[in-house]
Formats: structure tokens, sequence, C-alpha cells
């Protein structure tokens, strides 16, 4: 992605609890810091019980329709593993997905009703995809707390926007000065082992 | 509360269209503000609450918020209430007689449909209410439009003596833009003039009203030709012409850059003459519009020749993938051919209970129980129509188990006559439209059982404060219902009115049991309070000891999230029968240590996280 007049669409899925909303609405700050126009749209009808949760994040020149449609989706970020896969063909044709690896697994797949996928990075590689898989909730529970886990995926993103990653950084460290100051290194280091493990799988793969 | 100042004048904020709703509520000095939380509305109040120098209030049901709102209109307030769409059908009793009245100060009904059901029990477009009660509709774009169409519904409430309706979809209450915001203007109400020719709608009164109420209609009709809500963006290529409202504009215009669309913001009255003007120009005029063809039958009855539902799909929303093959098949062009990737299989994920709700206990409770009709009502426990339980039977509207309980009981035949009746109803829709029914229940003597699950929130919408709660919208104390007591004034035997713990399962089964065996009308209210809450406190986690799990699954049947099976195997009983089994384990993390599982598991596999915290709950004998 480059900076340019076309409108950069970004789609962060994941379950409810995630904090897939408030991740998204942070790189909306980032956007908007920049003078972009921007819309961000959720289909999130319970998003606090477990349900499915996607974020569309649409920022450019200016912004019509806040929907981002299959296909169209320059980078998908999916913060845990089959959520990835779900919303795999809202990706343009060959753009990357970031993704989490740890699963959530929900009481229908416990019951034995339905299959958890076997190996969802790999059936996304297999669509053609370019993907970034790391375990962003370990990452996490390393540092203490699983939920940084969607300051990891912020990171994780940082380097693939249209503006220079720092920009990201602040807004996520602006967020956490204002409302809760005791956590701003906290997420400053999420922030970085998000930016490595991609980097790190990029190397790697 | 201590809420932050409202952002000053001129800023430009990032806004949901909920949001931008109360901020423009607020600038145009409304003085009193109603609701009754329902997705995708209930953001307003909440937004609204936090705001000064107007009174906000989470009302019992739609109706009673409608009737605070013109009430405070009546002495010449600014008012206004919101409700998701299917609260105006609570509503509209009131709405079809105070469009005879008039208002006095401005009154707005913002109205929010759940187009693409989200989380809602139908479809219905509100839009139809501007013209069963001939008031004005006003459908926002977007955010900004959202806020903007707020104060001008304000303005022409007042000019026109008349509610405004505002109507938006999940697509404007849930989307955030840029808005830009002004100055706050308030003015003093002018204070309730009797008249009661205007105000009291005995039929000599109401009859001379309705001329006026067309007169009204009329002056609407004119006022949208040269609305500045009426807006055409005009562009070359005439081969289309487009008429849409709401967020439907949005997606025309991503869609089809160079085609002339336009954007009905005053969608009812319709302005027949710029459409007209518009029809003449192009070759295809195309109406887009959620959910109804509503301006296209009004279209075709003016004679303006249009496509619109015989094209585009009636249901759902018209995002610009729906609009770009519907049209390209018009235009007698091949659909445009997918590049990416297919959609992959994976399964569902409905929204599940939480971990530790309360209603968990409930529902497991009543999937071991057998012949039993389940009439079930709207909110989380609406849930118990899924898996694991399957032990909700029924969902139509806010209160409904009540009476259809009633109705089941009364009309059985010999099919039904050994099953035991059961109506669930959490403690806000049970305030909301249930107590009626209870009563009708009491009244007439129906063989029901009713579990009046009490967990002091509106948890489906967030957790919102209700009479149950004993806090008002801003979380201060308030009259809290008791509702044993209430259960009893409405006529249940005291003797018949139980409160239990649903994280006793024992204890609840033995007294739903008993109360389904006697025949005659009996409450079950279950106390606890729901997880989501600011005062939900949790208890030490639990775990599974690896060694002494069986893999009976009979915990997996409790419905709990933190639950998650280890391995599956498959064993042969000394009869010979196969069974299968599934090892579990409990993700700690996320355990608030309810004790739900543990009670139907035989080994007593589930121990407390930390050792020393001691059992506290009675185990399935």
């Amino acid at each position: 992605m480059t900076a340019s007049s076309k409108t950069t669409n970004i789609l962060v899925c994941g379950t409810g609890g995630q904090g897939v909303m408030t991740a998204t609405e942070i790189l909306a700050e980032a956007a908007l810091s920049l003078g972009f126009d921007a819309k961000k749209t959720e289909v999130a009808g319970m998003s606090q019980r477990g349900g499915v949760v996607t974020s569309h994040l649409r920022f450019g020149e200016r912004v019509l329709s806040p929907q981002i449609v299959p296909g169209e989706a320059d980078l998908l970020v999916g913060f845990e593993a089959a959520e990835a896969l779900r919303w795999a063909h809202m990706l343009r044709p060959g753009a990357a997905a970031l993704m989490n690896v740890g699963r959530i697994v929900p009481p229908v797949v416990n019951l034995g009703l339905f299959d958890y996928p076997d190996d969802p990075v790999a059936q996304m590689r297999a669509l053609g995809l370019e993907v970034h898989a790391f375990d962003a909730s370990a990452l996490a529970a390393e540092l203490g707390n699983i939920r940084l886990g969607n300051t990891v995926m912020l990171g994780a993103m940082a380097d693939r926007l249209p503006f220079p990653a720092e920009v990201l950084r602040d807004a996520v460290l602006a967020r956490f000065a204002s409302r809760k100051p005791e956590l701003v290194e906290m997420n400053r280091q999420a922030f970085e082992l998000g930016r490595r493990a991609v980097a790190a799988e990029a190397l790697a793969a | 509360m201590g809420a932050p100042l409202p952002a000053p004048a001129a800023s430009r904020l990032f806004l949901s269209g909920n949001e931008a709703v109360a901020r423009a509520v607020w600038e145009a000095g409304c003085k009193v503000a109603a609701a009754y939380p329902g997705t995708p509305s209930t953001e307003i109040l909440e937004e609204l609450a936090r705001y000064p120098d107007l009174y906000a209030e989470w009302s019992v049901n739609e109706k009673v918020a409608l009737e605070v709102a013109l009430g405070a209109s009546m002495v010449g307030a600014r008012a206004f209430c919101a409700m998701k769409h299917v609260g105006l059908n609570v509503a509209a009793d009131a709405l079809m007689t105070l469009t005879v009245t008039g208002t006095e100060g401005g009154l707005v009904i913002a109205v929010a449909d759940d187009v693409g059901m989200s989380s809602s029990q139908n479809e219905q477009d509100s839009r139809f209410w501007g013209r069963f009660a001939h008031l004005p509709v006003l459908e926002p774009a977007d955010a900004q439009e959202a806020y903007g169409m707020t104060k001008a519904a304000f303005e022409l409430s007042e000019r026109h003596h008349c509610a405004v309706i505002l109507r938006l979809t999940t697509r404007i209450c849930h989307v955030k833009g840029r808005v830009e915001v002004g100055e706050r203007v308030a003015a003093e109400p002018a204070g309730f003039v009797k008249d009661a020719r205007r105000w009291v709608m005995v039929p000599g009164n109401a009859k001379p009203r309705l001329p006026l109420m067309f007169e009204r209609e009329a002056a609407l009709a004119a006022e949208a030709e040269t609305s500045p809500l009426n807006v055409l963006s005009d562009g070359p290529d005439t081969a289309l012409g487009f008429i849409a409202s709401g967020p439907a504009f949005m997606h025309v215009r991503e869609a089809f850059p160079d085609a002339p669309v336009l954007k009905l913001g005053l969608s009812c009255p319709l302005p027949l003459q710029q459409i007209r003007a518009l029809a003449d120009r192009v070759r295809h005029l195309v109406v887009v519009e959620e959910t109804e063809p509503l301006l296209e039958t009004e279209l075709k009855a003016a004679g303006i020749a249009c496509h619109g539902k015989d094209i585009l799909p009636r249901i759902g929303e018209l995002a610009p993938d729906v609009l770009r093959p519907a049209v390209a098949r018009l235009l007698g062009n091949a659909p445009p051919v997918p590049a990416h990737a297919p959609e992959q299989p994976v399964f569902p994920r409905p929204p599940t209970m939480c971990v530790a709700c309360p209603h968990l206990g409930v529902y497991y409770t009543l999937s071991q129980m057998r012949n039993v009709i389940i009439s079930g009502d709207i909110g989380c426990y609406t849930l118990g129509a899924g898996h694991p339980w399957n032990a909700l039977d029924t969902c139509i509207s806010m209160g409904a188990s009540m009476g259809m309980a009633l109705g089941m009981d009364k009309g059985r035949g010999e099919a039904d006559a050994g099953k035991k009746v059961v109506a669930v109803i959490g403690d806000s829709t049970f305030l909301h439209m249930g107590m009626q029914g209870l009563l009708d229940i009491a009244w007439n003597r129906g063989n029901v059982t009713v579990l009046l699950l009490d967990n002091r929130a509106v948890g489906m919408t967030g957790g919102q404060d209700n009479p149950g709660s004993g806090r008002d919208i801003h979380g201060e104390e308030a009259p809290r219902v008791d509702f044993a007591r209430l259960c009893e004034a409405l006529g249940v035997k005291k003797e018949r009115i139980r409160v239990v713990d649903p994280y006793q399962l024992p204890v609840l089964f033995k007294a739903l049991r008993e109360e389904t065996k006697i025949e005659e009308p009996s409450v079950i209210i279950t106390d606890r309070p729901c997880v989501l809450i600011d005062h939900y406190q949790p208890a030490p986690s639990y775990r599974v000891e690896e060694e002494r799990c069986t893999g009976c699954g009979n915990c997996v049947e409790v419905g709990c999230p933190a639950i998650h099976v280890t391995r599956r195997e498959t064993a042969v009983k000394p009869s010979g029968k196969e069974v299968e089994l599934a090892f579990v384990r409990i993700e700690t993390t996320a355990c608030t240590g309810c004790g739900l599982c543990l009670q139907p598991c035989a080994p007593e596999a589930i121990v407390h996280a930390a050792p020393e915290a001691p059992l506290q709950f009675q185990r399935k004998q």
C-alpha cells in the first residue's frame, strides 16, 4: 500500500471481547491525525456474546460508503485464526493478511457439532494470499496480560500502512496516556513485539 | 457522574451516527430525552445522559418514552425519544394520535431500523409510519447528516407543529465518521396552554383536527420540493439516474460515481416535481431504498416509470456489491465476475451466553426437563434456544412469552395434555411489556409457571439499568421494584412465588418440578446479577483435574464458553453400547467461579484453581 488519492480499506476481524473495535478505532484515529477522511463500521450484533466481529475501516481523501465489499480489502487483520479464514475472500487478490494463530474455540465446536479448521494458515496460503501468521495471544500472555493482544495486532499492522508506523504507535500510546497511564509502557512493548513478530515471520517465510 | 464537558463548537469529531444524534439533540436545546434500550439505537440515550443541561431517562418501554417526550413538548420544551424499529410498534398507539393533536415544543422521534438484522426479531421499514401517521420522515446518509438532520428535525417540527420521525438504520447508528459540531442554543419552554380542543382527543375535538393534519401534509410536500435536505448530486452519465435515501445513497455514489443521484433527506412527503425532473433526463430511473419498495410505489402511483425492487433485493443492505451486478443486468451488461478468493466454509459462531451467566443454570435445568413447552421472550435468554440447551420454543415480541403461554395452556388439546407450560422472561422485558401478561395469567387462572430471570440489567443491549436494578440512567440510586411483591400484587398466590439462586442447580430443578406440577399460576424468580455489569463480583476460578475427568461431558452440557474439549474418544460400555467421551479443560483465566459446571460432574474432577478455596455447591446426586 502506498499513500495516494485511493481509499485504503482495512478489515479487522475477530470475536467478541478481543478488542477488535477498539483497535480499529485507534487505527482510525491515526489516519484522522494525518488529515484523512475516514469511516469505520462494524458488524457486531452481539459483540459481547462471543460472536463474530468485523470492523471495516476506510480512509482516504473522501470516503463515501463505509463498507468494504468482498475482494476490495487492502489488508486483513485477523485477531483469531478461523476468523481470518472466514473473511479471507474480502481481500484483494494477492493482498496480505496478518493473523493471530491463537484460537478461540466456540461451544458449537466443543459440543462436537462443527469442526475447527485443521490449519487455517495453510488454507489461506493455498488461496494465493500473502499470509503473516504469529501467536499474538502468546506474546500478550508473555507480557502478563492477554488483553494486550489487540496492541500486539496493532503493532503487527504498523509497517503495512500508507503512513509511518510511529503515527499508529503514538495513537495507541496517546489513548492509554489519557485513560490508563500505568499501561503505556506495557502497550509500547506489546506494540513493538507485534511489529517484530511480523518482521521475523516475513524473514522466516 | 463527572462526565467530561462536551467538545467545543467547531470541533471536528469522529462520531458514530448515534453519538452525532445525541450531540445535535443537546445543541438543539432539547430539555427532555427518553428511550428504552434497543439495538441499534441504544447509544443515543447512553450518550445523552452524559450531557449537561437536559433531562435524560431510560423509560420502561418505548410507548412511555414517547409519551414522556410528548408531555414535554406540550409544555413547550424541545423533546426527543429514541427506539429501535420494533419499539415504534409499541409506541404506535401514542404516535397515531399525537399526529392529530400536533406538538408545541419541537418533538423528534428517532427510530433505528436494524437493516440486515444484526440483533432483532424482524426487519421492518419504519418509513411506513410517516405515511400511516402523516408525519415527515428524515433519512440521514451518514453521521454528519445524522447530526445536521437532527437539528433540522427540531426546526421542522416547530414550523409545522408536528412530530418528526428521524429514520436511522444500523449503518447510520454504528458507523463512525467525521462530524463538525456547533453551539448549543436553548430556549425557555413557553408553558402549557390549556386547550381541550387541542389536547383532549375525544371524537368531538379530534374530528375538526383531521383536516389540519392533511393541510400540514400538503405544506410539507411543498416544502420538500425546495428543502435543502433533498440534494441532487449531478453526474454526466444519463443512461442511469438514481433516487436514494439513507445509507443507500452512499452505496450508490460509491458504485456509480458518474450517474446523477437525487438524495432524499426529507423523504416523506416526496418531492415529486424534483423526481419527475430527474426522471425526464435519464434513460433508466432506479430507486435504491432500504428495505421496502416504498418510494418506488409512490413514484409509480404518480406515473413516474422507475426500477427498484424488480432488480434489487427486498431484504438486507444494498451495498455496492449488491448494486453493481443488478444494474449491470438492467443495462444488458454481464455482471462483474469476482476475482477474489471464494468464501471459505468455517463453522458458525453464534453469540453465546457469557462465562458464569446466571441464565446458564436456568437453561441447563430446563434442558433436563421432559414434556415441557417453553414460551420464550426477548433478551440474552433468547439464546437458550441454541446449543447445547435447545430449551426455548418461541420468541416473538417483548413480553409475548406471558400471553402466549396462557394461550398455549387454554388452547391445548389431547396432544399436549400432559405437558407443562413454562414462560421465560427477563426482568427488564417483564417490566417493559410482560407484567400485563402475567396479570392476564393470574386473573384468568392459567396453568403456567413463569421463570422471571432477574439479572438486574438490560443485558443484551449492554447492561443498562431498569426499574429492577435500583439505579437510574446516571447510575444513581433509585427505587427498586420488588418482583416478588409485584407478582403477588398482580394476583399470583404468595406461596406460588419463589426466589431461587440459579447457580444452585438442584434447588432450581426442585422448584421447577414442584411448581409445574401444581395447576395454577406460579412464578420462580432467579436472582443473580448479570456478569457484565460493574457490580458483578467474580469468585475464585476452577480447573479440571485431568486424571479424574472421565469424559462424561455433563459439564459441556452447561454451555459455558470457558469449558473446552481437549480430546474425544469412543468407549464401549460393558453392555456393548458405544459412547462418545469428551475430556475437558476449563479456561481458568476466563472462569469466574460460578460453580455451575462442577454440580453435574460426577467424578468430582472440577476443583478450585487455587486449592485452598472451599467448594460451595451441592453436587448432582
